[in-house]
């Protein structure tokens, strides 16, 4: 099956044409691009430079798969809407995944993890990983939050964790006391294989609703402030 | 066998409003209303007393396809039967912007036809030609809404637009929804002041009219002072235990409003020797508004053109509309790799 992934969630602007076959996912032709405020500018370019590279039309496409974040960026609703409106136009079925469990997803080995990305503000995305399940997915631990960097170690007692991926793993290293490893970013194979079982099982796909974690900044306003001092103000003719 | 011309899909999402319309350019350069459909996130933000970005933002996400997909179902046509895609590519706000940009480009993408990332103020002078057709060489138009107060001259609308006027500090339209928060009116001010202004008396306060002096600029207005004098009125009543006359308020403050766009709006119309006049946005809808254009137009010898209310406010139809001229002149597809543009002048019509 031909899937499209596609990842905003992070500064990486992420496309790529990826193939799941019986030995998990392989990605066919991919551009990533490092640059938090370019996902608008450069999303749907680099898909179609990717589907022209692999020398596939849409039309063949048999899903999109789409970092559903967290991310804190806007960015993060380029990939989203990109996806829905290539999904409306292809009539394919389009596929949220978390952001973090595709980072998990594309990092070696089975030992507890934690990946982490930018949430700024200070603070981090961050969730727990477990072994690989068959199709390559990694079984979550905790459910992915938002927390200071010098609060999660606390978070992680007794889970047995020893590396990190995601971007903050190396900006945290000291903090975190794990050792980082790669992925940086959601990578093309990595979304796919943390869909892996539900593009296999041709699964309704969840809600293309985005992981914002945070509500939006928004105070309600008090009442009105005086405008004038308490002193003698001008009246208009009554 | 198939209707002439070419179908434009147009998407707007410069404020709270997801807009998408469906429009056919035809053969002759006339352009036909197939489909508006727009889903407001006005609601969300009724109690914060103003637009929240990030929550227009979310709305816009949500919206996006299932919008596009209503207007395609009342035009009666499928995605393949569009021809090209318009886009809001500024001004607004970046990350509702963002989201319908992306979504252009998408389904421009994914249908292989060309991407017009268009400037949202002509879209509101573009609109008009829905309903009242072609456009004379040369026109004003006033644009009155929450965000924007302005006069342009339009010498073309799919290219040659200039600004002659802007407001100094506040939108009317941002007037209205203070001076309806101050008098605990809902929000968005414009609707609840025009009613109840129409049981006041609109002579009964004399607020002042900003920029109208002798060596004010010319074309600039300002509400400003305007929002304040309602602000010390109603305070010093307050103060004084007199109960305020919530409909001689509005229906002054209100009076002030239409008389100084109005007024401007006609003299630059003389100044520039034009013969018609176009007002458009949300506040285009006011009725004191419109009856005292039509009477000053009326004095003066100009055609007054008003869009109704349903096309005054953001919609993506007024995009699809811009789309079709701007493909009607030949130019240029915009590039792909076009950013949201809050901040775009209203001298570019199409981003390059
Ligand atoms: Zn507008």
């Amino acid at each position: 099956m031909l899937v499209i992934a596609l990842d905003t969630s992070t500064p990486a602007v992420t496309a790529g044409l990826v193939t799941l076959e019986d030995g998990g996912p392989r990605s066919l032709a991919e551009r990533v691009t490092v640059n938090p405020r370019a996902h608008g500018e450069l999303l749907t370019p680099q898909l179609l430079e990717v589907l022209a590279e692999a020398g596939y039309q849409l039309g063949q496409v048999g899903a999109i798969v789409v970092g559903s974040g967290p991310g804190p960026f806007t960015g993060l609703r380029v990939g989203m809407v990109t996806a829905a409106a290539l999904g409306h136009a292809c009539a394919t079925r389009v596929y949220p995944v978390c952001s973090l469990d595709a980072i998990a997803a594309q990092t070696p080995g089975d030992d507890p993890l934690l990946v982490a990305t930018d949430a700024r503000r200070k603070e981090v995305y961050w969730a727990a990983y477990g072994a690989h399940r068959p199709g390559g997915a990694r079984a979550r631990l905790t459910e992915p939050g938002v927390e200071r960097p010098e609060n999660v170690p606390g978070r992680l007692d007794g889970l047995g964790v020893r590396s990190a991926a995601g971007e903050m793993a190396l900006r945290h290293r000291e903090v975190f006391a794990l050792d980082p490893v790669e992925p940086s970013y959601p990578t093309p194979a990595g979304l796919i294989a943390a869909t892996a079982a539900e593009l296999r099982a041709g699964a309704a796909p969840q809600p293309l609703v985005p992981l914002y974690l945070r509500r939006p900044d928004a105070g309600t306003p008090g009442p009105p402030k005086p405008v004038s001092a308490g002193t003698d103000i001008d009246r208009g003719r009554t | 066998m198939p209707e002439p011309g070419r179908i434009v899909l147009g998407i707007e999402t410069s404020c709270d409003e997801t807009g998408v319309g469906l429009v056919r350019l035809m053969p002759d350069g006339s352009v036909r209303l197939l489909a508006d459909a727009v889903a407001s996130s006005v609601d969300q933000h009724a109690r914060f007393g103003g637009v929240v970005p990030e929550i227009a933002s979310r709305a816009h996400l949500e919206a996006m396809a299932p919008t596009a997909r209503r207007a395609l179902e009342q035009a009666g046509l499928e995605l393949s039967d569009v021809d090209a895609v318009a886009v809001t590519a500024g001004p607004g706000l970046a990350g509702a912007l963002m989201v319908g940009v992306a979504a252009a480009k998408a389904y421009a993408g994914a249908l292989g036809v060309p991407l017009y990332g268009v400037n949202h103020l002509a879209g509101h002078v573009a609109v008009d030609t829905l309903e009242h057709g072609r456009l004379p060489a040369r026109c004003l138009a006033m644009l009155v809404s929450g965000g924007h107060t302005q006069l342009l001259s339009v010498a073309g609308i799919a290219d040659t637009i200039t600004q002659v006027g802007s407001t100094i500090d506040d939108a009317a339209g941002e007037a209205y929804d203070k001076v309806a928060r101050l008098l605990e009116l809902p929000y968005p001010g414009g609707p609840p002041i025009d009613s109840m202004a129409r049981e006041g008396d609109a002579h009964a306060i004399a607020f002042p009219r900003g920029l109208t002096g002798p060596r004010d600029a010319r074309h600039d207005f300002s509400f400003s002072g305007l929002k304040t004098a309602v602000a010390r009125w109603v305070e010093q009543a307050r103060r004084e235990e007199r109960e305020v006359p919530v409909a001689d308020v509005c229906a002054s403050f209100q009076e002030a409003v239409a008389d100084v766009l109005t007024a401007k709006a006609v003299r630059a119309a003389g100044d520039l020797d034009v013969d018609t006049l176009v007002i458009s946005g949300g506040v285009a809808a006011n009725s004191r508004l419109a009856a005292l254009a039509a009477d000053r137009c009326a004095a003066a010898g100009l055609t007054l053109r008003v869009p109704r209310p349903r096309l005054c406010t953001d919609n993506g139809a007024m995009i699809a509309a811009l789309g079709a001229h701007v493909l009607a002149s030949g130019a240029e597809p915009s590039p792909p790799n076009i950013p949201a543009d809050p901040g775009l002048p209203v001298e570019t019509v199409v981003l390059r």
